[in-house]
């Protein structure tokens, strides 16, 4: 039934289907007329019995039936009159059938008929079995076969087991082992807790290890088999980090700089305004959060009025961090450290995609703020800041600053009611990941490598949830490796590779405070006076084509992503405390592909030179993204305002669409097939504060 | 031989071939010749239709073991050399195990040469459809294959994609070699000329254990391809002494055979299929095909129109009817004794035959089943072996059978199945592999609630084949405790009976593989019985012994045959 090629058609077959389409025709046009008239007499349905049965593609025929049906029932005098109207109807389907099984419009009907209260299910389920037979795959029949099973109310174990016959029969049926998931889905529902669920997976998992042992080559099984991975790691989401994190002392500043007489660790914090951001993020995008799930306890503030937002570039209410801002009273301005607790409350109300709701966590800090001193904020100047290499010192032989670090990278948040089924998630795990390495031994198989992948992947995931350093290996290295064979083996899914590589790698690189030191370096403007220095994580030249991890890097200030292959930003959004980004020698091609830094408040210099902005005619993610043309941008459309100087709509509404809501001091846009001296000239104007572009100083 | 008076004379008196025995390759033989227009008669002293091939009830299989393991003394006659009786069988032994005689041992229908099936691929089943004898015919497909061992464990045999997913015996590694085994051979077989071999030209010629070795199979896969699936009947593990090596090449044709086999008719869920009534059925269908074809037809014996008006279908009870005709000379073959040979006066040349009757019948060739044998005048020396006997095999090598009868299934969830007990399975001595077939009423083998299991196994001399049947026998079944008497009966069974099937009765014969006969140029013998599980090498040697009579006649070319009335067009073969 499947990968058959088809046969050109010869001469006589293309005389066959020019007269049967004239017969077509004609019958349309009989049944378009009744059907405009209202007629249902006998010949009027006996012209559409016509029709469907040579044509069951005409949905139009369908619902003329639909309608000619309720028409007889209405004049029906008994039941057996209606009985035989609707078997008249099951008749015509079961032909319409015969002539393509695949009909949407057939089985539509023969599902509307049997929801007239027809019923009779074991000549549906005998009829089933052919079609089934016919073709083991076809997925109309399986999902009439879920539909008549749910009105025939035929247990799930026995559904189960006929998906288990099917699936001995041959193992490559996809449909079979879809169904075989819904089905357990719903058995691991009513059985309740943890053990029915962890005995279902285990029994699952060997059912389909002697399929992937049997034919590696063959997906279906691997499918099924990421199901069940899913479905082992699935919990409810958790706050993972957060901004300030916990347990820090924050040192709040105006510039940036403080002498550092504390004997604590301390994050130095700008910031013009007397607010700073508080950052959540959880493991996976969750809805709900607001000032009744989220308290926050603090000595001045009561809390309870904070908005918090998703830092989301597309899903409009889910989002995997989410922002608010804790104001200052004026009258708070002495050294002492203040404290702040933030609890993340088991209740309804933050809850995942999935709709599970989030398990209570704390995270505390304590936050001190200066003396109000606005003055000296306004007299801050701002030298031109350069990403060359002499400008930067590696941090790795500062022990300060590796203190420093280790204060930022403590992101562990106490989680109450720890999740029991973590140590069987965990060995679930190990065991798949034994056999996936025993059957790789054996057989080059590209699936299996990236389900070893991405077993090791979530292994490594469970680790960090779990206490640190209790023994268990981690398997960076190996997963970079299988990713870096894949691109080879496979180079027809190269970009997805390049994807799970990077998100890997940063993984790799944020799991602990050493590996990021080695990649922290101090910037030092050496004409500044005062020697002001910044700490700037420089992650360029890594190959990575996508961001991930971002929750370990709420802190970062200063990032250089230089010389990848990043063709999108997403998940940049988190990085509320972002100042300085280099983004150039990329793979960006569109503005929009820059929306996520719209949300970066405190984004002064960005470099996002040497893309691909404007090389491409075609950009997919221009209609993806928000624009004027689909409404979603919001009141605050004022582009009119900058449109005179012959610039238009049309050719730059994206960059207005990133750039007006940014305050850059800095930007370095060369390189760009898009830049021309107009766009110069417009970027200056919806960006006043722009003080250098491209090198150049603006007046 | 007191009805030969009623046979009337047949008219004319000569013929361009006339084949005594209506074994499968004599009958492949007339309906072959018979379908390129020679004039061709059939004759059968027998009252049934397969000689060494045929399917029998109990008794009539009984006596005809019995006639046929003594030579029967030479009447003194030079001129006409008497055609006697070759002692094909040796050491029968029948032993009946319940008190009560077999019910309905009529509606058995017991093989001479059994254990056979067909592989849905092989050329038999080519031939068959080749010339449409199929609408004669119905099959049933074998459930499941099994090895087995002493103690009488039946493992299954992972021989298809979704066994070897199945089979909870296997472990992943071994799913995952068997498999790679399967692919390999099918990317081998299915390759375009020009690409790459898989299998190098060396590895081809090696033996096959050798390389299975080279692909790291387990002991118990190697096992199970060797002797369940390729169906090797010497133990191949020791190559020294091994009669008979398979080589990489044949054990992968073979391999792929098997494979074709599977899912080739939608209504055979396994490789093999068995022909329900019996393997009788196929040389009466190739009768009836010469028949129609103008074997005897066309030699203008009006008599024998009536019977090809007769509607002819395949149940049971018509079929004893086509008997009970054949009983009144008449059916596709003239049932009629032969006497004796007529001989050239030097007596080396064949002239014609003498019939019981008394009736002299002249031909240009003359086809013997190869139970038949003229009294020899030449020295010892100067007798040849049968060349069209499948080759390659010692001469003193036979084949032991059995055949035995229960009430219940080796295996509860098998009605029709095979069991192979490859070499040292049974005892460390094993040197042949023993192979079992179980067919049940499904099939019209016997009435339905009773089983009846063939054994085959090649041996060096009756007692070596008489041992490893009865291993086979005693892993299979529930014996009474004192072995072969017959009469202190059924009581006392073995201690422990399990669940195996108790024996009701059991045949066990000795059967010859070569012949010697003197070499006439125009009389040939047909290939006897082989040792193996299907028909490939027999019909090989029958084609071959076709081209010998007949080097310029096509063998069986396709051809319609004209529609006979069938009452029951659901045979699988369509």
């Amino acid at each position: 039934m499947h990968g058959r090629p088809r046969k050109a058609p010869t001469q006589e077959e293309q005389e066959a289907s020019s007269l049967k389409a004239v017969k077509l025709r004609e019958l349309q046009s009989q049944l378009l007329n009744f059907h405009r008239n209202k007629i249902y007499t006998k010949e009027a349905v006996d012209i559409s019995t016509k029709l469907l049965e040579s044509n069951p593609e005409h949905y139009t025929g369908w619902n003329y039936r639909k309608l000619s049906v309720q028409n007889l029932l209405e004049s029906a005098l008994d039941s057996d009159s209606v009985q035989s109207i609707l078997d008249e109807e099951l008749r015509l389907v079961e032909n319409a059938l015969k002539q393509n099984f695949k009909s949407y419009g057939a089985w539509h009907h023969r599902k509307w008929i049997l929801s007239k209260g027809h019923s009779s299910t074991d000549k549906e389920l005998r009829l089933l079995g052919k079609f089934q037979k016919l073709d083991a795959r076809n997925f109309h029949a399986w999902n009439y076969r879920r539909f008549i099973t749910a009105l025939k109310e035929i247990p799930d174990e026995k559904e189960l087991q006929y998906t288990t016959d099917m699936i001995y029969d041959n193992f490559s049926n996809y449909s079979a082992w879809h169904n075989r998931s819904v089905l357990l889905s719903h058995l691991m529902e009513a059985r309740e807790g943890h053990s029915g669920k962890e005995n279902v997976l285990g029994e699952e998992f060997e059912f389909v290890r002697s399929a992937l042992f049997t034919d590696p080559d063959d997906q279906s099984g691997w499918f099924y088999h990421l199901w069940l991975l899913y479905q082992t790691l699935k919990r409810e989401p958790l706050l993972i980090t957060s901004w300030p994190s916990t347990g820090s002392n924050i040192q709040l500043s105006v510039n940036g700089y403080l002498d550092g007489q504390s004997l604590l660790p301390v994050l130095h914090f700008q910031s013009k305004a007397r607010k700073y951001p508080i950052i959540l993020c959880f493991n996976e995008a969750v809805e709900g959060v607001c000032s009744s799930t989220v308290t926050v306890e603090c000595e001045y503030h009561a809390g309870d009025d904070l908005i918090w937002t998703p830092l989301s570039a597309n899903k409009l209410d889910f989002a995997q961090a989410w922002l608010t801002y804790l104001n200052f009273p004026d009258e708070v301005n002495s050294l002492k450290p203040y404290s702040v607790k933030i609890t993340v409350a088991h209740v309804p109300g933050i809850t995942s995609l999935s709709g599970a709701p989030c398990s209570t966590t704390h995270t505390s800090f304590t936050v001190c703020v200066p003396l109000h001193d606005l003055k000296h904020a306004e007299l801050q100047t701002m030298e031109r800041i350069s990403w060359k290499e002499e400008k930067f010192r590696a941090c790795a032989t500062q022990p300060q600053d590796a203190n420093l670090l280790h204060s930022l990278g403590n992101f562990k948040i106490t989680v109450e009611n720890k999740p029991s089924a973590s140590d069987w998630s965990m060995e679930t795990i190990f065991t798949e990941i034994a056999h996936c390495r025993e059957l790789l031994s054996a057989t080059d198989c590209k699936i299996g490598k990236l389900t070893l992948a991405r077993l090791l992947m979530a292994h490594n995931t469970l680790i960090s949830y779990s206490r640190p350093n209790d023994g268990a290996e981690i398997h960076y290295d190996e997963i970079l490796a299988l990713y870096r064979d894949l691109m080879k083996m496979d180079p027809k899914h190269l970009c997805y590779y390049e994807d799970e590589y990077s998100l890997a790698l940063l993984k790799q690189l944020t799991s602990n405070t050493e590996s990021l030191l080695k990649y922290s370096y101090e910037y030092q403007e050496s004409t500044s006076p005062s020697m002001k220095s910044s700490l700037c994580l420089r992650l360029n030249g890594l190959s990575l084509s996508r961001l991930g991890s971002m929750e370990c890097l709420l802190w970062v200030q200063m990032l250089d992503l230089s010389h990848n292959k990043l063709r999108s930003v997403e998940g940049l959004e988190a990085l509320q405390l972002l100042s300085y980004l280099n983004l150039s020698n990329n793979k960006i091609c569109s503005f929009t592909a820059l929306e996520p830094i719209r949300m970066l408040k405190a984004l002064q210099v960005l470099d996002v030179s040497y893309n691909e902005i404007g090389a491409h005619s075609v950009d997919s993610s221009r209609y993806l993204c928000s624009s004027p043309m689909n409404h979603a941008v919001g009141n605050d459309w004022n582009f009119e305002e900058f449109a005179n100087g012959g610039i238009k709509l049309n050719d730059h509404w994206d960059a207005f669409l990133v750039f007006k809501d940014l305050n850059l001091i800095q930007l370095e846009i060369m390189g760009n097939p898009v830049v021309n001296d107009q766009l110069k000239a417009f970027l200056f104007k919806i960006m006043p504060e722009l003080k250098w572009l491209d090198g150049e100083k603006c007046n | 031989m007191d009805e030969t008076a009623s046979y009337p004379p047949i008219e004319p008196s000569n013929f361009d071939l006339i084949v005594i025995g209506t074994g499968l390759p004599e009958s492949i033989l007339a309906s072959a010749a018979s379908a390129t227009g020679k004039n061709v008669l059939h004759l059968d002293p027998n009252p049934f239709y397969g000689t060494l091939y045929s399917s029998l009830p109990l008794n009539e299989l009984t006596s005809f073991l019995r006639s046929q393991s003594q030579p029967l003394t030479p009447e003194n006659d030079e001129s006409t050399p008497q055609l006697l009786t070759l002692p094909l069988y040796s050491s029968i032994e029948i032993n009946s195990l319940s008190l009560e005689p077999i019910e309905n041992s009529r509606k058995l229908n017991l093989d001479l040469s059994g254990p056979r099936v067909l592989l849905c691929s092989d050329s038999m089943i080519d031939l068959i459809l080749k010339t449409g004898i199929n609408q004669y015919m119905e099959f049933k497909s074998v459930d499941a294959s099994f090895v087995g061992d002493a103690e009488g464990n039946l493992g299954s045999v992972p021989d298809s994609r979704s066994a070897i997913f199945k089979d909870r015996s296997l472990s992943l590694t071994e799913k995952n070699q068997l498999m790679k085994l399967f692919k390999l051979v099918q990317g081998h077989i299915g390759k375009e000329s020009g690409e790459d071999d898989l299998i190098s030209e060396e590895d081809l010629e090696s033996p096959f254990v050798e390389f299975l070795n080279k692909f790291g199979l387990s002991q118990k896969l190697k096992s199970i391809i060797l002797y369940a699936i390729v169906l090797a009947d010497h133990d191949q593990d020791n190559l020294e002494n091994c009669k008979d090596v398979i080589n990489t090449k044949s054990g992968i044709d073979h391999l792929a055979l098997y494979h074709s086999s599977i899912g080739r008719f939608p209504n055979a869920n396994g490789p093999m299929i068995y022909p329900i009534y019996g393997q009788g059925e196929l040389p009466q269908a190739f009768c009836r095909r010469a028949a129609v074809k103008g074997c005897i037809y066309k030699n203008g014996l009006d008599s024998f129109n009536e019977t090809f008006e007769t509607p002819f279908g395949l149940g049971l009870d018509v079929r004893f009817v086509v008997f009970k005709k054949l009983r009144c000379d008449l059916g596709w073959v003239l049932r009629m004794p032969v006497a004796a040979l007529l001989m050239d006066k030097d007596g080396l040349t064949y002239k014609g035959v003498k019939l019981v009757s008394g009736q002299e019948l002249f031909s240009n060739q003359l086809i013997l089943a190869p139970c038949f044998m003229i009294p020899s005048r030449l020295t010892p020396a100067a007798q040849v072996a049968n060349s069209y006997d499948v080759g390659r095999r010692d001469a003193k090598e036979k084949v032991a059978r059995g055949i035995c009868i229960a009430k219940s299934s080796v295996k509860p969830e098998a009605a029709n199945c095979l069991v192979f007990f490859p070499p040292k399975s049974l005892y460390p001595e094993q040197k042949t592999t023993v192979r079992v077939l179980q067919l049940s009423g499904n099939v019209a083998a016997c009435p339905s609630g009773m089983f009846v299991t063939y054994l085959s196994a090649m041996c060096d001399n009756a007692v070596e084949g008489k041992k490893l049947l009865d291993a086979a026998i005693s892993a299979l079944f529930s014996l009474p405790i004192c072995g072969n008497s017959e009469n202190n009966g059924i009581e006392k069974l073995s201690e422990h009976t399990d669940s195996k099937p108790i024996l009701l009765w059991s045949a066990l014969y000795i059967q010859e593989l070569t012949m010697f006969q003197d070499s006439f140029n125009s009389i040939s013998f047909t290939p006897l019985p082989d040792e193996h599980l299907h028909y490939n090498y027999l019909l090989d040697a029958t084609e071959k012994l076709y081209q010998k009579i007949y080097p310029n006649e096509e063998f069986l070319t396709q051809t319609n045959l004209p529609e006979e009335p069938v009452d029951d067009d659901s045979s699988e073969l369509d």
